[in-house]
């Protein structure tokens, strides 16, 4: 299939994984520890997976899987709230796919659904908003949920609501920003990143330069990556090919979709429509300064959070879950004490087990190949050098 | 209540255009509905008796084979009619397909309905005539039936719930647990089209493409495949939870590993795209014309050439073996050289966010 196999062939993936297996031994911090790269998004953490990347990659080089999943870094108190929306009578709740599954304190929106609230999957927001044309009775409240990815299109809807005059309409907004995030991740003390794949559609909204104080201040390097195999493979490269020369720099593998100034109408759109808040809770990550956005006072109408009592309690992760070690690329999935035990698609505690760019999930799903060649190593060994 | 309790007038075309819960009532409207739909579909002896069970001579079907298979589905599709079927094809392919991958010869279907109140009647008589030009076309009977009507809101338009019966020939022995390392894995064609048909037939995703449902019935195709290879190991038809969710069965029944190649899977150009531009993996989507067939390595190239010669199995394809172990594991090698472990899916395929 044209535009897809073309980012998928084995003999470029070959190709690179032997280039990049030449530049580890150029970068001397390897003879000590293998080296840390994260992908800061959960897309890239899905292909990783799904392609078997890591499969290909010599052991000195390590992904460490970063908190781009929105779903999997959404506390628990906001799914609580959530269910509590979606549980009013008069409430239709609209949300993307992935969050339904998302394990509350108590529900989840699907397992709200089936007690009676009425809770429906949108492809898009703007379906939000044929449902509230299509409802003038009902109040409809959409789960505004992802980076500055989903931020536009939600945006965009906001203006097409006060351009209609749409009063049944409302957004629960879960926004986040990547970028504070980031910056947090660097400032936490038990960290060892060497480097970052960076965000592809993100980028594509806020451009590159947003980037800079990785490389500048903190001195690490960072390539912006596409989501189809030898993307990442290739931004790797990049990022490897920085290290081996001692530069710290901002490069852009995804330049085909990746301005470097971004995507000028889709940033009016946000600034229109959004503001910082001076917090935001995340899971797993505690609370992190301006790392989230809420709706300005012009449109305070169509604010869920203003419009419904939210409950809005903070609820703590559970005990057992290290979604946080995890997130901050401290653990590697299965070394949380409950993963594939406690923890599993099927019953999940934590939300990186939930959504299928969770890192728990992707490697649950995905990764027990090489999980299991640790324990069983009759003829798998054998079995998982492929393409290698 | 069966709906052969009582004799009908001479048949009459009913005159109601939409059903309402009289039709359900056993009265003379559910009697009219009966005599005018069914029975003047499905045109057959043992049901135009209508007794309140068929009565099916043993002595053929002992002398057929040496064992009864028996089994029962409910079919629950929005919407009723979709590219390449409809819900009265699929209630009839999909049981006998039931019966037919343990190598049954399918014979009797009942047929079931749960229709909502306010059902247009030709809506049902396009149902009945399909059930029948399927049921005719896999060789079957539809030979007992009932009918409800609930409130509206009760049932989404209808519900058809089929059982089936068929022969199983002495000396077939198709099982899950059957598979040995160094078989070979056949399919008889593409990939997920069912799941693709209905989830564009919805049209909540404005996509537009062009793809029919895989809905048929196999019987004449297992046939064929048992007259070149009657030791077939495993068959299984891949409805919901699509391939992954069969090869998983067959890993875990027999303790063995399934190692598939990603680029033998045959698949639709329009599937793939569909699935690329959501996030879904053509492996879980559901499928109701097709079988994986595990079959010993030295009958798989004569079985596929049969397969290929066959109308439903045009497209088939090798797409992997059976290997010891890890047992009850599936692995896929990737297009892209990597390998994946390919699980039992957890509740529904969602699309994903970004």
């Amino acid at each position: 299939m044209k535009y897809v196999d073309e980012f998928r062939d084995p003999a470029r993936a070959r190709a690179l994984a032997s280039e990049i297996a030449g530049l580890v031994p150029r970068i001397a911090r390897t003879r000590e520890r293998p080296l840390q790269i994260m992908e800061v998004c959960g897309g890239h953490t899905h292909a990783i997976f799904r392609y078997g990347i890591q499969q290909l990659l010599p052991d000195a080089v390590e992904f460490v899987h970063g908190p781009g999943c929105p779903v999997c870094v959404l506390p628990m108190g906001r799914v609580d709230d959530c269910v509590a929306l979606a549980l009013q009578p008069q409430v239709i709740f609209t949300t993307f796919g992935d969050a339904m599954r998302v394990p509350g304190s108590r529900l989840s929106l699907l397992k709200a659904k089936a007690e009676g609230a009425d809770v429906r999957m949108v492809y898009s927001p703007l379906d939000a908003l044929a449902i509230a044309r299509d409802n003038p009775a009902r109040e409809v409240v959409f789960f505004g949920l992802g980076f500055e990815t989903t931020m536009p299109s939600t945006a965009m809807t906001l203006i097409a609501a006060k351009k209609q005059g749409l009063r049944n309409f409302s957004l629960f907004c879960n926004h986040i920003t990547i970028i504070p995030t980031i910056k947090a991740i660097l400032d936490s003390p038990d960290l060892h990143l060497d480097g970052f794949l960076g965000p592809g559609h993100v980028s594509m909204v806020i451009g590159t330069r947003p980037y800079r104080f990785i490389a500048e201040h903190y001195k690490r390097p960072i390539a912006i990556a596409g989501f189809e195999p030898l993307d990442v493979l290739q931004a790797l490269w990049m990022v490897l090919k920085q290290l081996a020369e001692n530069r710290c720099e901002v490069e852009n593998q995804y330049g085909r979709i990746v301005p470097a100034e971004g995507n000028r109408q889709a940033l009016a759109a946000i600034a229109e429509v959004f503001e910082l808040r001076e917090y935001f809770e995340w899971r797993g990550l505690g609370s992190i300064d301006h790392s989230g956005v809420r709706l300005r006072a012009s449109y305070a109408d169509y604010d869920a959070e203003r419009k419904f009592c939210i409950p809005n309690l903070k609820i703590a992760d559970p005990k057992s879950c290290q979604c946080g070690e995890v997130l901050k690329g401290v653990l590697k999935p299965h070394q949380c004490k409950v993963f594939g035990s406690a923890c599993t698609p099927e019953t999940p505690i934590g939300s990186l087990m939930v959504s299928s760019e969770g890192a728990c999930a992707a490697y649950y799903n995905y990764g027990r190949i090489a999980r299991s060649q640790v324990v069983d190593t009759t003829g798998l060994r054998a079995a998982v050098k492929v393409g290698a | 209540m069966n709906d052969a309790a009582e004799r009908p007038a001479p048949p009459a075309r009913l005159r109601d255009t939409r059903i309402n819960l009289s039709h359900g009532s056993g009265g003379k409207a559910m009697r009219d509905l009966i005599a005018d739909v069914f029975v003047g579909s499905f045109d057959n002896p043992l049901l135009a008796a209508l007794e309140d069970q068929a009565l099916l001579p043993l002595g053929p079907l002992a002398a057929a084979g040496d064992r009864l298979a028996f089994t029962t589905d409910s079919y629950v599709v929005h919407p009723l009619f979709f590219p390449g079927g409809d819900i009265g094809k699929l209630a009839v392919a999909g049981t006998v397909n039931d019966l037919a991958v343990c190598g049954a010869r399918p014979l009797f279907l009942s047929c079931a309905v749960v229709l909502e109140e306010g059902l247009p009647v030709d809506v049902l008589r396009r149902v009945a005539a399909s059930m029948q030009s399927t049921a005719r076309a896999a060789g079957v009977q539809i030979v007992t039936g009932d009918t409800k009507v609930v409130e509206r809101g009760a049932a989404d338009k209808m519900f058809i719930n089929t059982a089936g019966i068929g022969i199983v020939p002495a000396g077939i022995q198709i099982a899950a647990r059957n598979a040995q390392p160094g078989d070979a894995i056949l399919i008889n064609g593409n990939l997920g089209d069912h799941g693709a048909a209905i989830l564009i037939a919805r049209n909540e995703l404005a996509l537009e493409a062009a793809i029919p449902s895989d809905c048929t019935p196999l019987y004449d195709l297992v046939q064929t495949m048992l007259a070149v290879c009657p030791d077939i190991h495993c068959l299984r038809d891949a409805t919901r939870g699509g391939v992954a969710t069969v090869l998983n069965e067959f890993a875990q029944a027999s303790g063995t590993c399934m190692r598939i190649t990603e680029t033998a899977l045959p698949l639709r150009n329009e599937v793939r795209g569909a699935c690329e531009i959501l996030g879904l993996d053509p492996l879980y989507l559901a499928n109701e014309g097709k079988l994986v067939a595990v079959v010993p390595r030295q009958h798989a190239d004569a079985v596929l050439a049969a397969m290929r010669a066959h109308r439903d199995g045009a497209n088939a394809a090798m797409i992997g073996e059976v290997c010891a172990g890890p047992a009850g594991s599936v692995i896929m090698r990737t297009g892209f050289g990597g390998e994946r472990i390919v699980d039992m899916l957890v509740g529904e395929q969602l699309p994903r966010i970004c």
